[in-house]
């Protein structure tokens, strides 16, 4: 199988190709240069891989939540390379990317009796945090524990865990907060984190595997945020 | 293929390139107008104006490459608009259009939406050729430009404030009309009676070619106010104000075509729908012994098609982007780099 995988839903700009069992993967920390670094990582990595943009089976994409520019620009690119090559697309979660760049110990496995959660936390600004969290099931697989939200970390809810891990943007934010939430003791917490298009890859290969696609037209963004303006109703009443 | 997502519609079109008679290669456009989601908020709202074009654009795709019975692999070159617009809006055309040429392997170009207004007329059976000067009449510009071939702009009058769509909706929405008024207050000037008010031509008591159209609207609040307001005064006073605009927009084509000693007029632009607007500047072209261009209505507003053909004509002159997604929500039409010879017969 090979996917190309693409991120672009934060502060960080990559793409992964899985070719065989090999994952290949380009990344930079590099805020709003996005638009202008993911088409060059694509063919660096095709080359690298020896294959050519015809010999892809699928587009993965981190479909948000995330700044929204950055989401619709890797959802409008999926969509197009998608559309033109005929390939079906997997949209996952920027959140569960996310979730895979904390560390992980073996116990942290369901199953070991002391099982560790990761929070996966986006600073989503004007006060607020999207947020999930996740049990690992097996390598690369992961349990969702609670459903993705746009929240303030005051108000938090989490479910109960014997120990966490925290990782994203939000905790370089509200450190404070998020850990005054937290159901158990913090086990290791990285704000430097940001989702990874090696991981998108990883988690669609095995919904490919799984028959779980989408026609190009229907990968969509997901922002959790869908207030954006007031009515001319709720404009009255303000 | 020719994208548009600049603004408010999503609009997506197919041209085979005939440099001689474009508009006989136009195959296939898919337009939709994103009017009522707006309509709700009294104006657009750049981010929900995104999120509708992620949601339209693909479908608008393949609704045009089946109207022409074509696959994405036909596809020899991709153009999109990269400016000036809403930055969130322009990314998503940008990002599929420059994503779907990379996939296929062929050239893409980022076009300069008003260049696609100011070349939309060339669409239509018998079309102008440079030297011209152009009326750009639209919701965001009303521009006067010189043209001497493709590419080579020289702006002879701007706006000072309103831009003249604009000024329609505007004035439209002081009298009650819902968003985007401009169009339906043309429709009601075609019911108002001739001399009921009468309102100012702004700027062109004195010498130059620039616009203000600002001051027309407090002008129509204050008769509006003072008024019975009836639906006969408030179609009175639609009509009052759109001679006003159109009268102010021919005096103005009048000087630039003098200035330049150019003998053509191309119009375009959403106002350049404007029924009396078309019939008095054809009007004065006949007096004066000048010929005018307009696009067919539906390629006045946006659309995918201006954009292909604009698109079109820079990829045949040799130009094309790299693969950087870049959009410019400000750009300078008159910065672009000329595309000489790009249409045969060009004088
Ligand atoms: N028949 C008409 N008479 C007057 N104005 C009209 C008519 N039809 C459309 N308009 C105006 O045209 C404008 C829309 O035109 P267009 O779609 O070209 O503008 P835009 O794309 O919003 O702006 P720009 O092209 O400058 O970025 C609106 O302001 C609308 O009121
Ligand atoms: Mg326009």
């Amino acid at each position: 199988m090979n996917l190309l995988a693409i991120e672009t839903a934060t502060e960080a700009c990559s793409v992964a190709l899985v070719h065989g069992d090999d994952v290949i993967a380009r990344s930079e920390l590099a805020p709003r240069r996005h638009a202008e670094l993911v088409l060059p990582m694509a063919d660096a990595l095709l080359a690298e891989a020896g294959i050519s943009r015809h010999a892809l089976d699928a587009i993965a994409v981190g479909r948000g939540p995330g700044a929204f520019t950055g989401v619709r620009l890797g959802i409008s690119l999926a969509q197009g390379m998608a559309l033109a090559l005929d390939l079906p697309v997997i949209t996952v979660s920027s959140l569960a990317a996310l979730a895979l760049e904390a560390p992980w110990t073996e116990s942290d496995e369901l199953g070991q009796g002391d099982e560790a959660a990761v929070l996966a936390v986006i600073d989503a600004r004007m006060g607020e945090i999207y947020a999930a969290s996740y049990r690992r099931s097996g390598a690369g697989e992961l349990l969702a524990l609670d459903a993705e939200r746009v929240t303030a970390a005051e108000t938090l809810q989490l479910s109960a865990a014997s120990g966490w891990h925290v990782v994203g943007s939000g905790w370089a934010t509200y450190a404070e907060p998020i850990q005054a939430r937290l159901t158990g003791p913090l086990r290791s917490a990285d704000g430097a984190r940001y989702p990874q298009a090696r991981h998108v890859a990883v988690l669609a290969a095995a919904e490919f595997r799984a028959g779980h696609v989408l026609a190009p037209e229907l990968a969509l963004p997901v922002y959790l945020r869908d207030k954006v303006a007031l009515t001319l109703v709720e404009q009255g009443r303000a | 293929m020719g994208i548009e997502t600049s603004c408010d519609e999503t609009g997506v079109a197919l041209l085979r390139w005939e440099p001689a008679q474009p508009g006989r290669g136009l195959l296939a456009h898919a337009l939709y107008s994103q009017i009522r989601l707006h309509a709700e908020y009294g104006g657009v709202v750049p981010e929900l104006a995104s999120r509708d074009h992620v949601r339209k654009l693909l479908p608008l795709v393949r609704q045009a490459l089946a109207e022409a019975g074509l696959t994405p692999q036909d596809l020899g070159g991709v153009a999109y608009t990269a400016g000036p617009g809403l930055v969130g809006a322009l990314l998503v055309g940008a990002a599929a259009g420059r994503a779907m040429a990379w996939a296929l392997g062929v050239p893409a170009i980022g076009v300069h939406h008003m260049e696609g207004h100011l070349l939309a007329p060339l669409l239509e059976e018998d079309p102008p050729r440079p030297p011209f000067v152009a009326l750009l009449v639209s919701g965001g510009h009303s521009l006067l430009v010189e043209v001497k071939g493709i590419g080579e702009y020289r702006i002879l009058g701007d706006t000072l404030d309103d831009a003249a769509g604009e000024a329609f909706d505007k004035t439209a929405k002081l009298m009650g009309l819902p968003y985007p008024g401009g169009p339906e207050l043309a429709r009601l000037a075609g019911q108002g009676r001739p001399g009921m008010f009468r309102f100012p031509r702004p700027m062109t008591d004195r010498p130059g070619l620039d616009f203000s159209f600002s001051g027309l609207k407090t002008q129509v609040l204050l008769a509006w106010q003072k008024s019975d307001r009836s639906e006969q005064t408030r179609a009175d006073i639609a009509r009052a104000f759109e001679e006003a605009i159109v009268d102010t927009l021919l005096i103005k084509c009048r000087r630039a075509l003098q200035a330049t000693g150019a003998k053509r007029l191309v119009i375009a632009g959403g106002v350049g729908a404007n029924r009396r607007l078309r019939a008095e500047l054809a009007a004065a072209g006949e007096q004066d012994g000048f010929r005018t261009y307009f696009p067919r209505p539906a390629f006045c507003t946006d659309n995918g098609a201006m954009i292909a053909l604009a698109g079109a004509i820079r990829l045949a002159a040799g130009q094309q982007q790299g693969e950087s997604v870049d959009v410019h929500p400000r750009w300078d039409l008159s910065g672009l780099p000329p595309a000489p010879q790009a249409l045969a017969g060009q004088e």
